[in-house]
């Protein structure tokens, strides 16, 4: 980024509001330490939706809090950081909206204690890092990796909805320390498997879990200190801490523990892996954030008070060094312009503050001792070694995975600073300002001085957050440098020496990961196929559904009455026994045969005036049976109608062709048969509602009401023109919209080609 | 009774469904004006059918004499019949305005408005 006038300006109060927003809340939360630390569970409580049981309520535990302090804190060094990294950039008040937005619904998130509202701040949290992630929206990457990063954490999202849906049905409640009381019964629940199914898909999408961690690497398309904040900290932690959150109340279960193991684990180390494979700084690290998440999956699959604490002490590690090292690789891409491993080199000297920071924050990634990586790392391996899911199996996979890390750490932040230059860099190197610096600087310091003083964590956040995942701070294990001689020790040891035999052949394993990379199936890709065959389905279904061919969607129709009528029969066993025909006369069986014959006929003729004849056959044979059953005023209705109909057919027929081709002859057996099927159902759905008994409460009530009350003796004209006057005036309104409507149809008829002149056209067309 | 009126009911509605499959839109109306009529019968036959007593209250009296036809079903085919027609009048205005329009009455040939995709050929 060149100095240019506009960013020595700066961003004015835009910038500076937000970095005092979030140090005050960062020194509000720091008021609730004493209060937890010594064990008090703090509730508030709003009503929000109190018909659906939905409230505004918030829970401030050891667990929260943590999250809380580290989003708000990483927060102030953030924005503190941006108001320089994007100084006079122009769209900075929106960027300064979105990240502020986002911060706060992700603080909705971990201190909500109701379901609803966290989904409601968890997809709070997904819009804004959306935007976040698009905010470079000019370039087809950062639209792509926007739009990926929304689908992916969006359709977990809605898998994680439907599951905390299920979980406030079997809870009778949706209050997180409600259900959370009732874990026994929750995993004894026919339910439990569905609901945990469902909650993981949101979590493993939202936290990046093999196979859905694709979108993560290329979420770096967002703004550096987005990246830091969200991608290190914050959102890919949402779904760590939901897991976290539902711990004391799912885990326990064969399957809570060996998919939390299974998913975890690998995504570690095939994260680690691929992290050492990445050149740009920012990439490698976006893998190592991976990694760390599939760490902390692994760990919550665990039950122990090791396991506890390792989870809450790494929780908080890799938050400092993470979001330092973030930082530290926009001072770099700031001060030379680029961000490619293999070019940078010799930076120590002209950046002095940002090769300290970088230190101190990688070594503490790598584990070494006195940081409180190692005091982290010292206790992944204790916890490991008590994992209920095969400690050889966690044990293995730590190992490999910190020793990439070490070797990561080495390619991110000491080789750049302490090696000689690969290349020429774009820019001549120069130091930060100090506004950039003092986020990873104190991130940097505070991994050590937690490391040297591990008590200040101790008994404030490390013990609390144990007693949220385990119910009680008894269980949290001693934070400390020197445990003695032991396992743990020894296998730090072997780490730091893989770790620095991979670090002394990474150029040459880069290359070999390279190709190994182009062979093995590429997720990204697949990404793009699965939207490509999204929208192959859609576009196939749309033709398909919608092939613009009038007689298809009148086929679907019908085929869909015939299934859902028939089908619903034949299914529920619900045929009609064989009708009573014994009280059918002569008379009334000769109109039945009338009409039948009238209409077999009209469908069949392929002369329009027999086909005129017959539709009036039908008509009046209709009307005939109105007047038969006492029914006087529906038959001169319909005879009205039904000479109406014939006139108007009539009418029309002067003007239009036969109904079909000179020589053709219109049949269709298909048609025919469908026609039949569905006549038959209709058939047969009439019967079975024949059989069942006749309620007449309603026609009593007219009978006996429509003298005495309506002051007519008419019942049918009573119920018309009294009781439900309002439909008859529907009624009427729809015959004058009917009629406007056909008048400006042939209004408009009168002023284009005449129907004489169209059928010209039409032969026009024809030759 | 009610069961002849029930098959009759199904050959109307197996005629108007034959009918309005037809490439042919002025078919399309013959079939929307069977299955009117169709539906009228349906309504008024689920309605129990009583033979020649209309539902009238006698003069002098506040309620019918024993049983006399359903009203209610009555009432509903009575607006059906009017609403049936005016839909049937506008439809059969439209097909005439298609065909001095478009010059066909071949619904597979109206096609303004979705037009044949290029890529189905």
């Amino acid at each position: 980024m060149s100095e240019t006038a506009a960013q020595a300006k700066g961003n004015g109060l835009v910038g500076l509001a937000p970095v005092g927003l979030a140090a005050g809340l960062f020194v509000w939360f720091l008021g609730f330490l004493p209060a937890v630390s010594a064990g008090e569970v703090l509730r508030l409580q709003w009503d929000w939706v109190p018909s659906l049981g939905i409230s505004l309520s918030f829970l401030v535990d050891g667990l929260s809090l943590t999250f809380a302090l580290l989003i708000s804190g990483i927060g102030a060094l953030v924005f503190l950081y941006s108001n320089t990294y994007l100084a006079g950039h122009p769209q900075f008040a929106r960027f300064a909206l979105f990240l502020a937005g986002f911060m706060l619904s992700m603080l909705g998130l971990v201190l909500a204690d109701n379901l609803i509202a966290l989904f409601v701040f968890w997809e709070l949290t997904t819009i804004t890092s959306y935007l976040l992630i698009g905010f470079g929206h000019e370039t087809y990457k950062g639209r792509r990796s926007a739009l990926q990063a929304l689908f992916v954490t969006g359709a977990g999202a809605l898998a994680l909805l439907a599951g905390f849906i299920l979980l406030g049905m079997v809870a009778g409640s949706f209050e997180l320390s409600v259900i959370l009381a009732q874990g026994d019964a929750l995993k004894a629940h026919a339910l439990y498997l569905p609901i945990l199914i469902l909650i993981l898909a949101g979590t493993f999408t939202k936290s990046a879990q093999f196979p859905f961690h694709f979108w993560l690497p290329n979420a770096m398309a967002a703004p550096t200190p987005v990246s830091a904040f969200l991608h290190s900290a914050t959102m890919v932690k949402a779904g760590v801490y939901l897991m976290a959150r539902l711990h004391p109340g799912f885990a326990g279960t064969d399957v809570w523990m060996w998919t939390l193991t299974i998913a975890g684990g690998f995504t570690a180390v095939f994260a680690s892996v691929l992290a050492l494979r990445q050149s740009d700084l920012k990439q490698a690290l976006a893998y190592t954030t991976l990694m760390a998440l599939g760490t902390l999956t692994l760990f919550l699959g665990q039950e122990s008070g090791y396991a506890m604490t390792a989870f809450a002490t790494f929780l908080i590690v890799h938050s400092l060094y993470k979001a330092g090292l973030f930082l530290v690789v926009g001072c770099i891409d700031h001060g030379t312009g680029t961000r490619e491993a293999d070019i940078l080199g010799g930076l120590a000297r002209a950046m002095p503050f940002t090769a300290l920071a970088a230190a101190l924050a990688s070594l503490s990634m790598a584990g070494f001792p006195p940081f409180l990586g190692f005091i982290g790392k010292e206790l992944l391996y204790a916890g490991a070694l008590e994992a209920g899911s095969g400690p050889a199996l966690v044990v293995g996979a730590l190992v490999i995975a910190n020793a990439l890390m070490l070797a990561v750490a080495g390619v991110v932040a000491f080789r750049p600073f302490w090696r000689p230059a690969g290349g020429a860099m774009p820019h001549t190197p120069h130091e930060a300002p100090w506004q950039m610096l003092a986020g990873p600087v104190i991130l940097a310091v505070l991994g050590v001085v937690f490391g040297v003083f591990p008590a200040l964590l101790q008994d404030t956040l490390i013990a609390p957050t144990v007693a949220s995942l385990l119910g009680s701070a008894e269980d949290a294990k001693d934070l400390k440098l020197w445990a003695g001689v032991n396992m743990p020790l020894i296998l730090s040891i072997a780490t730091v020496a893989l770790g620095l035999a991979i670090y002394l052949g990474h150029v040459r394993l880069r290359a070999a990961l390279a190709r190994a990379e182009l062979a093995a199936p590429n997720f990204d890709n697949g990404w793009d196929r699965f939207l490509e065959g999204l929208k192959g389905l859609a576009a196939w279904q749309t033709r398909v559904l919608q092939s613009g061919e009038l007689r298809i969607y009148i086929l679907v129709t019908f085929l869909t009455v015939l299934v859902g009528l028939g089908g619903t029969m034949l299914a529920r066993d619900a045929l009609p026994g064989l009708p009573d025909m014994s009280s059918v006369t002569w008379k009334n069986l000769a109109l039945a045969v009338l009409i039948m014959a009238g209409a077999v006929m009209a469908a069949l003729t392929g002369s329009r005036i027999t086909a005129m004849a017959s539709l009036g056959v039908v008509g009046i044979g209709v009307a005939m049976i109105f007047i038969v059953f006492g029914a006087p005023d529906v038959a001169i209705t319909q005879l009205l109608v039904e000479t109406l109909v014939v006139v108007l057919v009539a009418v029309a027929l002067l003007r239009l062709p036969a109904l079909d081709p000179a020589g053709t002859r219109d049949w269709r057996p298909r048609d025919a048969l469908l026609g039949l099927a569905v006549g038959a159902v209709v058939t047969l759905t009439l019967l079975a509602v024949l059989e069942v008994p006749m309620d007449r409460r309603l026609t009593d009530y007219f009978e006996v009401t429509s003298w005495p009350e309506a002051f007519g003796r008419n019942i049918v004209n009573v119920i018309l023109v009294d009781f439900r006057a309002l439909d008859t005036f529907g009624e009427i309104a729809v015959v004058v919209i009917a009629a406007l409507a056909a008048y400006a149809l042939l209004r408009t008829t009168d002023q284009g080609p005449t129907g004489r002149s169209s059928r010209t056209r039409k032969g026009e067309d024809a030759s | 009774m009610e069961a002849l009126l029930a098959i009759t009911i199904g050959v109307l509605v197996a005629a108007s469904v034959y009918l309005m499959l037809a490439r042919n839109v002025l078919r399309f109306i013959f079939g929307l004006v069977l299955i009117s009529n169709a539906a009228n019968l349906t309504i008024f036959t689920a309605g129990r059918l009583t033979e020649g007593k209309p539902p009238l209250v006698p003069e002098g009296l506040d309620a019918p004499v024993g049983t006399v036809a359903n009203a209610l079903p009555q009432a509903l085919v009575l607006t059906a019949i009017v609403i049936g027609f005016g839909l049937f009048a506008f439809a059969l205005v439209l097909v005439f305005r298609a065909y001095t329009s478009l010059g066909t009455l071949n619904s597979d040939e109206m096609r303004v408005a979705e037009p044949r995709e290029d890529a189905r050929t």
